[in-house]
């Protein structure tokens, strides 16, 4: 019997070592990364980006697989239920570790415990865009028109940064716009461009080009400084809004039980990707903002992540609109 | 018209170099076989392919991609025609006469006019986006949520035409169709809708997973049960290329698709869906012997496979001249023209004239080239008829499953279609058609999100549909098309149709 226990000891304390052993030589095989979207959407453009710069400083391909549903929870659920040894890592976003505890009351997993935060990647400011034809032209003279007219919103769909980010507009401003659901940004931006609808909000990289080519016109980016990508537009503090504050934030995150080593390791090679000049480039030219070496720790984001909960949850329920 | 020259031999200097000539090649090539492979669509291969582009000038990888979409297309026919399995929406249609054909041992002749017509078709959308590509923008822009239920409704009449047999049955067969399409989470609610709780289900049924299920997983069942019926399409194979005779009759059937195909193509949400049906219900009610369709008739391939190709072309106006994806492959271009550093939109004509031009150009170069590939080819495809049926289930089945797993890499969807298979089986057993309930799937969810929104806008004013000038004229167009089919005599005709065939 003893002679039993030793063997498992034994065998106990070699897979030990070797997990040990593993940490150390991470990685050894392709990372999968989870991006609970489509591709081609900016999460997907951001995870592939920063992943790109990853492969060659980790020495292994980043793969990215995109597991899109239900607002981006599918893909992250199952991102958190999976092994815990660094070879599956997930791109979360604004909505699946900000919004989705607010939106879905049914979610499996809980933004601020299931996951270890590997870091921020990107941010994509959020602007507030109207028709050619709507009379108001800036911030100010809107919010007076969407309270004294009928206004029309457009939005992706329940759960989509453009539904979550124009509730808190709408609340800020005092306004009741009549809510259109679209299925995507493209149907959406469609009817915006036609005229069929008022206003949207929505993240810079699907809007600039229009807004550079005069079919849309924008109010206000809702970031501390003006984006380079636009540089005409105002911020929401120089606009009179200062307390909208908002960004569809992009960050990696890896199951709960993930070996520090291998976090830390992971969270190096992103902030390599995010100090190397083509990645940033190639990020700024998409409008998005680069965080700071302060916002780069894994500690940041932790605490990032709840507060981000903590300011949605209210703003969501108060909108009454609940996914089941 | 010397603007529009230089501009095309911009586009054609920019294309034919030796490396945008290999990568348009090599796009074209991976498009048709991934096209030929049951299930294995074009948005999981571009979303596979688009980091092997990273290395790529922008310009060459946006013309391999391209290619890869068309291809896919392309080829996407060449399995409705021999098995009977549309690998794409567009490709339902082309199961109808397509297949029959290839069971007449026509095989041949019908991918031959596919190819043929997809040329003409492709070249002539080709000159419409470099000659009208800016102006066409104000059609897509033109239509709002009304106009855009106003054109389902009208798609929906065409399903009705569509049937080869009993009207009521298509209707039926639609309206199963309509009702699948509302599974899935609430767009204005967030609520899920017949989902039973399974996660699976919550963001709605896939069409790939559908339309495998319903031809793919059942045509191998029904095969199994009747081996024989194979041999037909086995022994016979025939000519290899469309004669005169067969030219001549798909000739304008070729040219009207183009038209329909090329015009729907441009509109956003997937306008390019309704044009193979739009085209074949056109062929139909101008037929002198309408009751050759479905039976083989080549004007029923011609058209429809057409007006698929010159829609793919098309769909890219709105995306190069407003930057809006008109559906989930230009959605991915999107994305990799973005990680290219050339995010589409309105300016990318003046700020990337040799991208736009040369990307315009390649198209017309990747048509020809998947001619030149294809024709050859069709004599391999149809000797794949003769690999033996114990060989070929299998593999047809290992395809749907691999394809279907790739598009949200969720093993559900495995499972549905498997469940989709027996339930075409039974309809099959039945008498009834999955055509039309495909085309009232894929219109469904159009059909109640455009209402919605329209009904939203006009805050809850039905009139909103008649009150818009190009919402009414499509409303009347319907009326008077499903007045035409439900005239007795023309569903006294149908049903005689019917009765003939065993």
């Amino acid at each position: 019997m003893k002679h039993a226990w030793s063997v498992i000891a034994a065998a106990a304390s070699a897979v030990l070592a070797s997990a040990a052993a593993q940490a150390q030589n991470y990685p050894t095989r392709p990372i999968t990364t989870i991006v609970p979207f489509a591709a081609g959407g900016p999460t997907d453009v951001v995870a592939r980006i920063v992943g790109e710069h990853m492969s060659k400083s980790l020495g292994q391909q980043v793969i990215v697989e995109n597991v899109a549903g239900a607002g981006g929870t599918t893909g992250i659920t199952r991102g958190a239920q999976s092994k815990p040894d660094g070879y599956t890592i997930m791109m979360g976003h604004m909505g699946t570790h900000g919004a989705a505890p607010a939106l879905y009351p049914k979610l499996k997993y809980d933004p601020t415990k299931d996951f270890e935060s590997i870091g921020l990647a990107a941010g994509t400011p959020i602007l507030i865009v109207a028709k050619k034809a709507l009379p108001a032209n800036n911030l100010k003279e809107f919010i007076a028109y969407a309270k004294s007219n009928k206004v029309s919103e457009a939005h992706a769909g329940v759960g989509s940064v453009s539904f979550t980010t124009c509730t808190m507009f709408n609340a800020m401003i005092g306004a009741k716009p009549t809510r259109v659901a679209y299925r995507g940004t493209g149907p959406s931006l469609n009817d915006l461009v036609g005229g069929q609808v008022d206003y949207m909000c929505d993240q810079i990289v699907n809007l600039a080009e229009q807004i550079k080519g005069g079919q849309i016109k924008a109010y206000a980016i809702a970031t501390a400084a003006r984006s380079p990508a636009l540089p005409d537009v105002p911020t929401t503090k120089e606009a009179g809004l200062p307390q909208y504050q908002v960004s569809a934030w992009n960050a990696l995150f890896a199951p709960k039980g993930t070996s520090k080593d291998i976090v830390t390791r992971l969270n190096q090679a992103l902030g390599m990707a995010l100090d190397d000049e083509a990645t940033r480039k190639r990020l700024l030219d998409l409008g998005a903002v680069i965080p700071s070496k302060q916002e780069r720790t894994t500690a940041y984001l932790g605490d990032f992540v709840k507060k981000e909960v903590a300011r949605w949850t209210p703003i969501l329920k108060a909108g009454g609109v609940v996914a089941e | 018209m010397t603007e529009l020259l230089s501009h095309l031999l911009l586009g054609f200097s920019t294309a034919l170099t030796l490396q945008n000539l290999m990568l348009c090649f090599i796009g074209c090539m991976v498009g048709t076989l991934i096209g030929v492979l049951p299930g294995v669509g074009p948005i999981a291969t571009i979303a596979m392919l688009m980091p092997l582009t990273f290395k790529l000038e922008p310009t060459g990888a946006l013309i391999m991609l391209a290619g890869i979409y068309y291809g896919a297309q392309y080829g996407g026919s060449t399995t409705a025609i021999l098995v009977n399995i549309p690998g794409e929406a567009t490709a339902v249609v082309t199961t109808l006469d397509g297949h029959q054909m290839a069971r007449q041992g026509r095989a041949g002749v019908a991918l031959g006019i596919a190819a043929i017509g997809s040329f003409i078709a492709g070249s002539i959308a080709t000159l419409i986006i470099a000659a009208l590509g800016v102006p066409l923008t104000k059609l897509a822009l033109l239509f709002g949520p009304a106009e855009y239920f106003s054109l389902m409704v009208l798609g929906l009449a065409f399903a009705v035409v569509l049937a080869r047999g009993s009207v009521f049955k298509a209707i039926g067969m639609i309206i199963v169709g309509l009702l699948l399409a509302t599974v899935g989470t609430d767009l204005e609610t967030g609520e899920e809708r017949l989902t039973f709780g399974i996660q699976g289900l919550a963001d709605g049924i896939d069409f790939a997973v559908l339309a495998m299920g319903l031809f793919g997983f059942a045509e191998v069942l029904r095969n199994l049960e009747a081996p024989e019926a194979r041999d037909v399409v086995k022994r016979a194979i025939g000519r290899l290329l469309p004669s005169l005779e067969d030219f001549k009759r798909s000739l304008w059937p070729i040219l009207r698709g183009t038209g329909i195909g090329g015009l729907l193509g441009i509109l956003p949400g997937n306008g390019a869906v309704l044009g193979p049906f739009a085209s074949y219900a056109v062929e139909k009610k101008l037929a002198r012997d309408p009751h050759r369709f479905g039976t083989g008739a080549i004007e029923g391939v011609a058209g429809p496979e057409s007006a698929n190709n010159a829609g793919a072309q098309t769909s890219f106006i709105p995306l190069l001249t407003l930057g809006i994806p008109p559906n989930a492959v230009m959605a991915l271009m999107v994305g990799a023209m973005t990680i290219h550093g050339v995010i589409p939109g309105p300016q990318v004509i003046s700020k990337a004239p040799t991208l736009f031009w040369g990307m315009i150009a390649s198209m017309w170069i990747g048509n020809l080239m998947l001619l030149i590939i294809n024709l050859p080819l069709i004599g391999l495809w149809v000797r794949l008829l003769k690999v033996p049926y114990r060989l070929m289930f299998p593999a047809i089945l290992v395809f749907c499953c691999i394809g279907i797993y790739s598009i949200n890499n969720s093993p559900d969807d495995v499972m549905l279609t498997a469940l989709f298979g027996f339930f075409g089986y039974a309809l099959y057993k039945v008498g009834f058609e999955p055509a039309p309930l495909l085309l009232g799937f894929v219109l469904g969810r159009l059909l109640e999100e455009k209402m919605r929104q329209a009904l939203v806008l006009s805050h809850g004013s039905f009139m909103t549909f008649v009150e818009r000038p190009v919402s009414a004229l499509l409303l009347a167009i319907t009326l008077i098309v499903v007045v035409v089919a439900m005239l007795p005599a023309v569903s006294q005709k149908r049903d005689r149709v019917f009765a003939e065939q065993p």
